[in-house]
C-alpha cells in the first residue's frame, strides 16, 4: 500500500479539506493529513456519495433495466442505457442485432461520447488549462473561458449540443430516453432527422479538429508540466475492436502494462469476472478494480481516453488515427501517463466520434424498420461499453419469471480509482511538502482528478457492500463498543 | 374550458359547469354528461365501460354548494357545478400526491410512463412533487404469470381490474383485502399466485389499468417517446376524444 494512503499514527496531525472537489460529476472530496511542519502523512480521495443501483435493480423486470439504470448519471446516461441494453441482448438471445438497431446505437453512443468529452474539456477542464492552475477562481471557469475565449467557448457549447441532438433522435430524448430495448432499439432514424444532422456536420468536423490542434499547442507550449504533473504509471484496460481497431462500442478486454506490452487480449465480455477483481477500503463508497493475474498491490489500472488510445492499434477514422499518431509520434510510441494527457487524447476521440456520425449518417441502414431480434433465452448477460470514461460494465442474472436477481456494475470512475489516488498523492509529494497550503496548490489536486473526468454519481453503487465502521463513546470520550462490517477487506 | 357546442343544443337540460351549460341525458352522471360536451374533469377510477365507481374521489367538484364525486352524482336540470375552482383543484392535486406518496411511483423508470393516467393527471393538475412524505411501502411483484406482470408498488386500488374481471371477463381473478391504509390488491388463488389464476393477455382486466400495475410481460419501452398516449396532447384533450389505455372518456 502507499504510503501516503494510511498514516501510521494520526495523533497530533492537521487535516485539510478539500471538499468538495469542484467541475467534477458527483460529490467527493480529498483529505490530507499534514504535520507541524505540514509534511504530508496520508492523502485520500473519498467518495461521499451514494446510490445503491445495484441493490435496487434487483426484483425488477429486465426489460425496465436500461431505462432505470441510466438514472445512475445525468452526464453519461447513454453509456449505461446500452451497456445494459447489452447485457440483456444476451439474455433475450439476440446475439447479432439486425444492422438497423446496432447502427441507431452506435449513432446514438457516439453522439453521447461527443456531447460528454465536449462538455468535460470545454465547460470544466479548459479553464485550468488556459487559464493556469493558479489562476483566480473568479476567471478560471467556463463564465471566463466565454469572456476571453468567446469562440472556444461557443464552439464547446455547440459541439455539445451537436452530440445532444443525435442523443435525442436516436433515444427521444437529450437525456434519459428509451431508444435502446432488450433486443434492439424502439425507432430508427427518419431521413428529416438524418437530413437535420448532417446540416451540422461540416462545423462540428472542424471545431473538433481545431480542439485537438488546441490541446496539443497546449502540449507543445508546456510539455514540463504536462508530461509530469501527477504522473503515475500504471497498467491500462480497454476494450479494442476485434480487429484491434478502436472501438468504443463492441470489441474483447485487452489490458497492456506500464511499458506497453499486451498483458491480456480477446477477453470476451462474458469473461470479465476472470480477469478483473474488485478491493474495498472503509474510506470510500468507491471499490479497487485490479487485474486479477497480478494482484491487488500491482493490478490496478488505468481506463478511459489515454488508455483506449494507446491500447488500440489503430484508429478506423483517418483524420482521427492522424490525430493519433502525432500523439504517439511525440513520445517514440513510448506509454503515456500522464493525467493531464487525458485531454488530449479525450479530444482525438471527440474528433474520431464526430467522424463516426459523419460516416453513419451516410448508412441507409439507420433508416430501416427491422428494429429488434430475439433467440434462446438465457439467464445471464453481461455488457461492456467503452463509456466517455472508460470502461462501463453491466452484468446481470435474470431469473424464468424475468425478474433481475443480480447486477455487478464496475463504472469508468471505479477502474480509474486508485489511479486518481495515487496521482494526487503524486501532486502531494510535488507540490505540499513542506509549503504552505495555498488555494492554487490545492487546486492543483483538483487537476489532477479532473483530468480522469470522473463520475462520481456513477461510481458509488454498491448498495450494501461497502465497509462500515460505527464507533460508540461515552459521555467522557472514551470508546465502548466499535462494530467493523466485511473486516476482512479493510485494510 | 369550453363547452363547444352544447350551448346551441336548447332541446336538453343543462345544469352550470364553471359557468357553461351542459346539457345531459336523463340517467347520465355529470361527469358522463361533461365528458360527452367536450369538457375535462379529471377522474381516475371512473371509465365509460364500467357503472360509477367513485372510489378515487379524483373527480370531485363542488356541486350546489357540497363536495360530491362528479362520477356518482346524477346529473339534473339547474345543478351548479365548479370543477375548475382553485379550492377544488387544490383538494384534486391533495388526492393525487396522496396516490403518489402511498405507493412506490418512480415514473422515471416506470413503462407506463408517457401512458400512465396517474402521471398524466398528475402533470394536468400542475403535481410538482409528492408533497407529503413517502411512505415507501413494501409491496409485492408477481412474475409467476408467463405473459403478465402484476407489480403493486404502482396501484392506485381504482379497482378497474376487479370489475373487468369480473363483470366483462367472467373470471374474478382480482380483488381487494385490508381497510383503510393496508388495504392491497390481491388475486383469486390459493396460492396467491397470478399464474394460477385464469388471467389471459386478452381479457379486459389486463387493459384496462390506468396505471402500470398489470402490464403485459416483455413489451416496456417498445414504444417511442413521441408516440406514447399522452406525448402530443394534455389528457385533458385526449379523455374527451375517445377510448384510452386505461380509460375512459
Amino acid at each position: 500500500m502507499n504510503t501516503l494512503e494510511k498514516a501510521e499514527n494520526t495523533t497530533g496531525l492537521r487535516r485539510v479539506a478539500i471538499e468538495p472537489v469542484s467541475r467534477v460529476e458527483g460529490h467527493g472530496k480529498v483529505t490530507l493529513l499534514l504535520d507541524d511542519e505540514n509534511r504530508v502523512h496520508q492523502v485520500r480521495l473519498h467518495i461521499v456519495e451514494f446510490r445503491g443501483f445495484e441493490r435496487f435493480i434487483q426484483g425488477r423486470p429486465y426489460w425496465e433495466v436500461p431505462v432505470m439504470v441510466q438514472r445512475l448519471c445525468g452526464i453519461c446516461p447513454v453509456s449505461h442505457h446500452l451497456a445494459a441494453a447489452k447485457a440483456l441482448d444476451a439474455v433475450v438471445g439476440a446475439h447479432r442485432l439486425t444492422r438497423t438497431a446496432e447502427k441507431v446505437r452506435r449513432l446514438m453512443h457516439y453522439g453521447q461520447i461527443l456531447q460528454s468529452h465536449a462538455l468535460h474539456f470545454y465547460h470544466l477542464s479548459s479553464p485550468d488549462l488556459l487559464f493556469g492552475f493558479d489562476a483566480d477562481p473568479a476567471q478560471r471557469n467556463v463564465v471566463g473561458v466565454l469572456q476571453a475565449h468567446p469562440d472556444l467557448a461557443k464552439q464547446g457549447i455547440l459541439l455539445r449540443k451537436f452530440g445532444q441532438e443525435v442523443i435525442r433522435v436516436t433515444a427521444g430524448k437529450r437525456v434519459h430516453g428509451t431508444g435502446a430495448i432488450p433486443g434492439g432499439v424502439n425507432k430508427a432514424v427518419t431521413e428529416g432527422e438524418r437530413d437535420a444532422l448532417r446540416a451540422d456536420l461540416p462545423d462540428v468536423l472542424r471545431w473538433a479538429e481545431q480542439g485537438v490542434t488546441l490541446v496539443a499547442d497546449l502540449h507543445a507550449r508546456n510539455h514540463v508540466v504536462y508530461d509530469r504533473f501527477g504522473t503515475v504509471r500504471s497498467n491500462i484496460l480497454s476494450l479494442v475492436g476485434r480487429d484491434g481497431a478502436l472501438d468504443l462500442y463492441d470489441g474483447v478486454l485487452r489490458a497492456r502494462d506500464a511499458d506497453g506490452t499486451i498483458i491480456v487480449d480477446g477477453v470476451e465480455a462474458a469473461a470479465y469476472s476472470d480477469l478483473i477483481r474488485e478491493n474495498v477500503r472503509s474510506w470510500s463508497y468507491m471499490k479497487f478494480p485490479y487485474l486479477q493475474s497480478l494482484g491487488a498491490e500491482h493490478g490496478w489500472y488505468k481506463v478511459g481516453p489515454l488508455a483506449r488510445l494507446q491500447n488500440c492499434d489503430v484508429i478506423p477514422t483517418p483524420r482521427a488515427e492522424a490525430a493519433r499518431q502525432a500523439f504517439r509520434e511525440r513520445v517514440g510510441g513510448a506509454i503515456v501517463h500522464a493525467p493531464l494527457a487525458f485531454h488530449w487524447a479525450r479530444l482525438i476521440e471527440l474528433l474520431h466520434a464526430a467522424e463516426v456520425i459523419e460516416g453513419l449518417l451516410d448508412d441507409p441502414d439507420i433508416l430501416g424498420t427491422a428494429l429488434t431480434t430475439t433467440g434462446p433465452r438465457r439467464t445471464s448477460g453481461v455488457g461492456i461499453i467503452e463509456a466517455p470514461r472508460g470502461t462501463l460494465i453491466h452484468h446481470y442474472e435474470v431469473d424464468a419469471q424475468d425478474l433481475v436477481t443480480q447486477c455487478n456494475l464496475i463504472v469508468s470512475t471505479t477502474h480509474n480509482n486508485q489511479a486518481m489516488n495515487e496521482a494526487i498523492r503524486e501532486v502531494a509529494r510535488e507540490y505540499f511538502d513542506g509549503r504552505a497550503v495555498t488555494e492554487g496548490l490545492l487546486n492543483h489536486i483538483e487537476v489532477a482528478i479532473r483530468a480522469y473526468d470522473p463520475c462520481l454519481s456513477c461510481a458509488t453503487h454498491a448498495l450494501g457492500k461497502m465497509p462500515l465502521v460505527v464507533e460508540l463513546y461515552d459521555a467522557r470520550g472514551e470508546l465502548i463498543d466499535r462494530r467493523v462490517r466485511d473486516a476482512e477487506h479493510l485494510p | 374550458m369550453s363547452a363547444p357546442d352544447a350551448l346551441e343544443t336548447i332541446e336538453r337540460p343543462v345544469f352550470n359547469l364553471d359557468g357553461h351549460e351542459v346539457p345531459f341525458s336523463p340517467g347520465q352522471t355529470v361527469i358522463q354528461a361533461a365528458l360527452a360536451a367536450g369538457v375535462y374533469i379529471p377522474h381516475l377510477c371512473h371509465h365509460a365501460d364500467f357503472a360509477p365507481h367513485g372510489s378515487c374521489k379524483v373527480c370531485t367538484c363542488r356541486i350546489n354548494g357540497r363536495m360530491a364525486t362528479s362520477c356518482t352524482f346524477p346529473a339534473s336540470e339547474g345543478l351548479e357545478v365548479e370543477s375548475e375552482t382553485p379550492e377544488v383543484q387544490e383538494l384534486r392535486r391533495d388526492l393525487v400526491q396522496f396516490l403518489f406518496t402511498e405507493g412506490n411511483h418512480f415514473c422515471p423508470s416506470c413503462e407506463q410512463s408517457g401512458n400512465c393516467k396517474l402521471q398524466a393527471v398528475g402533470y394536468d393538475l400542475g403535481v410538482l412533487t409528492g408533497h407529503y412524505n413517502p411512505l415507501f411501502p413494501d409491496r409485492p411483484v408477481d412474475a409467476s404469470h408467463p405473459d403478465v406482470l402484476l407489480d403493486t408498488n404502482r396501484c392506485i386500488l381504482c379497482e378497474l381490474c376487479v370489475r373487468a374481471s369480473a363483470t366483462m371477463d367472467g373470471k374474478s381473478v382480482f380483488a381487494l383485502s385490508g381497510r383503510g391504509i393496508t388495504k392491497h390488491l390481491i388475486v383469486n388463488a390459493e396460492s396467491g399466485r397470478l399464474a394460477d389464476t385464469q388471467l389471459a393477455v386478452g381479457d379486459k382486466a389486463m387493459n384496462v389499468c390506468p396505471v402500470g400495475a398489470i402490464i403485459r410481460k416483455r413489451q416496456g419501452f417498445r414504444v417511442p417517446i413521441g408516440q406514447r398516449t399522452y406525448d402530443a396532447a394534455p389528457i385533458s384533450q385526449i379523455a374527451v376524444q375517445g377510448e384510452t389505455k386505461g380509460g375512459t372518456p
